[in-house]
This record gives structure tokens, C-alpha cells and sequence, in this order.
């Protein structure tokens, strides 16, 4: 079924000693590393529904995310964890697109496919929030339909409001390329919420 | 400064990322220019609009807790190492990975070292990534693929999807009730999963071809507060994977090896 991977007997038991050893270093690595990473879930969570544009999708991303970023947490150098975090984020949401496309699927019936909206939602606010509801649910939708490199930038930047030296580290790009993504997808954010507001009764 | 950087340098502006000469710069720029004015205050307005209509998503509770529980405990010490090396890998449908071996590296050679551990200690991956797929399972419609109590149908489910035939024992007279079987990814490679019931406990038995060495006494193991116990016989390799007490998981191994070491009979 697959190769077999034999260890070296002596790693084994340098890695017992080792865990005795550590045990006390690991349950201290593992506070530090909730202290740390559990904040920003509401960040990483935001991310992820941008990005992947499903709830279960999104929540598979997150506790991902976290896992690996346990894993690599002993790498992290700063300064500032909630990038690093982020970029992990990325980095398993582009790895499953990148699965997905690999992979063979039954394409699914066209109508299914032009119909799915890229935002779904409940709608049962109260009256009063109404308005503001059907903005949000407009804009959402919106910035899910923009290409993900620039979707990534607006998310970011306009709503986990990072400093753009911080989406830089993110999306792994200079500041330069940052600042033109962000430019191009205000303008097509822009572009489409005139076009909806005009087709709006 | 032309209409062109200009378009780029508003956004910067905006978010108060220009630095004072810059900034000066724009400003200039749109003193005397209407077109680039009304653009910085069109997208001030969306902005606006932006952060009046809460973009911003709150984590669910259920998936909070997930992840709080796939996290190592603080004060817990961890779990201790399955010695052997077994060729069973098992990914659930999605994502790859699973629970966190960092703890087995050492911090100075952290990144260096991740996939050198991971391919050296497969047991410690692979268990770690049973219990995520048990996890994983527990969440609504991931259980079974086929469901049934009756080993007859469920045997023969799983004809064709795997290159082994996963044993499906009866225990219902052991008081394990059989639920129904589903295929599992582990760690890239489809394995067959039988699933028991006890009491209102879930009991995932990962089955997988196993070659090499085998050792017929359930090593044990605890990870993230469920008892793992795994085993190998018959070219087969078994990962069993619950919340109950670890003498009733026990105890459920010895049935099905008993079971399975029983002379064959008509089924």
C-alpha cells in the first residue's frame, strides 16, 4: 500500500528520554502557544470564510491552521504572531484549492453551479437592522466574488485591519505589490456596488 | 505626481500609511485634481459603509471548543509513544495533517526537523491522526457512509473501495453495537473504517493493510482524552479510537481479536 518508513531503534529512545524530559517545557510551550494563537481565532476565522467561501470548509481551514501552527511553533520567531498566524491560515487554504484541482470531481450540473451563491446567509434581522443586513449581506457577497488575490488584500486589510507591512508578510508579497492589489480591489469592489446599487429596485 | 500614482497613493492615504512627505505629495496632487478627489472620497464613503456593515466574523462556539480540544493541555504531560513504525497511514476527506507532533521537537531545530520526525515516528502521526479523524467524525452526517447494524451489509460495502476487506465483527452480544463503516484518509491513504457503538460513545476501528512485523498486543495510548489502542495481525493493521474508559476499550479489542482468531466459520 506504501512504503514502509523503519525508524532507527535508537530514535525511539532518545525520543522517550526526550519526552520525559520535555514534559515540563511542552506544557509550557502549550500554554504559550494558546496565550498566544487562540485570540486571533476570530481573525483566522474571518479569513478562512473569505477565502474558502463555505462554513464547514472554513472551519476545517481553521483548526488546521492552528494545528500546524502548533506544530511550527517552535520556528516562530516574531515579531507579531497574529501575521505569522495568518499566513499559516493562507497557506492551508491554498494548499486544499490546490488538492482540489488535483483531484478528479464529478463536475456538478451547470444550473447548480450558476446559481450557488458565493455568500450564504440567514436573513431574520430585526426590522431596524434591516438595511444594514442587506448592505452587509450585499458587500459580503461582493468581496466573495472578487479574485482571491485581491478578495485576500480587502479581507485584511479593510476588516481584520492590518497595517499593510503586516498584509505584506500575510500574502508574502512586497508592500509595493500590496498597495496596488489593495488599490485594484477597492476599485473593482467599488465598480460592482455601483453596478448592484443601479440594478437595486 | 501624475493621476496614475495617484490612484495608488490614495489608498495609503486612507489608511493613514503615507508618510508626512507623501502624504503632502497626494495632497497637493488633489488640490488640483477633481477626479482623484472624488475617487478618495467615493472610497472613504465605501469604507465607511464597510465598517458600519460588520465584515467581520465572529468564530463560532462548537469550532472554538474543537480547537481547544485538538491543543495539547497545559498542565497535562503528553501521551506516551507507540514504539513501532507501522505502515498504515491514515487523511480525513479534507485537510491533511492532524494533531501536532511539535512536541516532539526539540525548539532549536524546530524547522528543520518537523518532516524528519514525522517520517521516523509514524505511529505518533498516525495516531494523532486517528483521533483528529475520530474527531472529525463526531460532527453531524461524518460518521458513516454506510449505516447499518448488520455486518452483512456492511462487509460487503466495502467490496471494491479498498485493496483489503476490513473484518466486520458482530459485538452487539459483547454490548458494542455495530453502527456501519465509511472510508477515512489517513495521512494520504484511504483506509476502512468500522464504527460501534456503546452506550451513547462512538468506537472507530481504522483498518489498513499492514506489512512488515506484527505485534498482536494492543499498544496503548491516550491523546487529547481518548484512548487509542493499536495492533496488527492477519496483514492487517487496527487502530481502535473512543471517548469511553480505557477497560472498555480494552475490553472491545480482546473481543474483536478473539474473534478474528477464532477458526474461521460460515458467516
Amino acid at each position: 500500500m506504501l512504503e514502509r518508513t523503519q525508524p532507527v531503534a535508537s530514535t525511539a529512545s532518545w525520543t522517550a528520554e526526550h519526552r520525559t524530559m520535555s514534559a515540563d517545557a511542552d506544557a509550557e510551550k502549550a500554554r504559550r502557544f494558546r496565550e498566544a494563537a487562540l485570540p486571533h481565532l476570530d481573525d483566522v476565522y474571518t479569513l478562512a470564510r473569505y477565502l474558502m467561501r463555505d462554513k464547514a470548509d472554513a472551519d476545517d481551514a481553521a483548526q488546521e491552521c492552528y494545528l500546524r501552527a502548533l506544530r511550527h511553533f517552535d520556528s516562530y520567531r516574531g515579531p507579531a504572531f497574529k501575521p505569522w498566524l495568518l499566513a499559516i491560515l493562507r497557506n492551508v487554504c491554498k494548499a486544499e484549492f490546490t488538492r482540489r484541482a488535483a483531484q478528479p470531481v464529478p463536475a456538478p450540473a451547470e444550473d447548480d453551479q450558476a446559481d450557488a451563491p458565493l455568500w450564504q446567509e440567514p436573513q431574520t434581522s430585526p426590522e431596524t437592522e434591516l438595511i444594514q443586513h442587506r448592505d452587509g449581506e450585499t458587500i459580503r457577497r461582493l468581496i466573495a466574488a472578487l479574485p482571491p488575490a485581491f478578495r485576500e488584500v480587502i479581507v485584511l486589510r479593510d476588516i481584520n485591519n492590518l497595517s499593510y507591512r503586516d498584509v505584506a508578510e500575510v500574502t508574502d508579497v512586497p508592500i509595493g505589490t500590496v498597495m496596488s492589489r489593495l488599490a485594484r480591489a477597492r476599485a473593482m469592489l467599488r465598480a460592482a456596488w455601483n453596478v448592484e446599487e443601479g440594478a437595486a429596485p | 505626481m501624475n493621476c496614475s500614482e495617484a490612484e495608488v497613493l490614495i489608498h495609503a492615504l486612507l489608511d493613514n500609511e503615507l508618510d508626512a512627505g507623501h502624504a503632502r505629495d497626494v495632497e497637493a496632487h488633489l488640490a488640483g485634481c477633481a477626479e482623484c478627489a472624488k475617487k478618495l472620497a467615493a472610497f472613504r464613503t465605501m469604507r465607511q459603509a464597510m465598517s458600519e456593515a460588520q465584515l467581520k466574523e465572529t468564530a463560532p462556539l462548537y469550532l472554538r471548543e474543537r480547537i481547544e480540544a485538538a491543543l495539547p493541555a497545559p498542565a497535562l504531560a503528553p501521551p506516551a509513544v507507540a514504539p513501532r513504525s507501522s505502515p498504515l497511514r491514515l487523511n480525513r476527506r479534507f485537510f491533511a495533517g492532524g494533531f501536532a507532533a511539535g512536541a516532539l521537537v526539540s525548539g532549536a531545530v524546530a524547522a528543520a526537523l518537523v518532516i524528519g520526525v514525522f517520517r521516523s515516528d509514524d505511529n505518533q502521526l498516525i495516531a494523532s491522526e486517528v483521533v483528529s479523524a475520530h474527531l472529525r467524525s463526531l460532527q453531524p452526517g461524518h460518521l458513516t457512509d454506510v449505516e447499518t447494524s448488520d455486518q452483512h451489509n456492511v462487509k460487503p460495502w466495502f467490496n471494491g473501495k479498498l485493496d483489503v476487506a476490513p473484518p466486520v465483527v458482530d459485538l452487539t452480544a459483547g454490548g458494542f453495537t455495530l453502527i456501519g463503516g465509511r472510508l477515512d484518509d489517513i495521512n494520504g491513504e484511504t483506509v476502512g473504517v468500522v464504527v460501534y457503538r456503546r452506550r451513547q460513545h462512538v468506537i472507530n476501528l481504522f483498518v489498513a493493510r499492514h506489512e512488515g512485523a506484527e505485534h498482536a498486543g494492543p499498544l496503548k495510548e491516550t491523546r487529547h482524552g481518548f484512548d487509542v489502542r493499536h495492533w496488527s495481525e492477519g496483514g492487517l493493521d487496527f487502530w481502535a479510537v473512543s471517548d469511553i474508559n480505557a477497560g472498555e476499550l480494552d475490553e472491545f479489542c480482546q473481543k474483536i481479536i478473539a474473534t478474528l482468531q477464532a477458526p474461521a466459520r460460515p458467516t
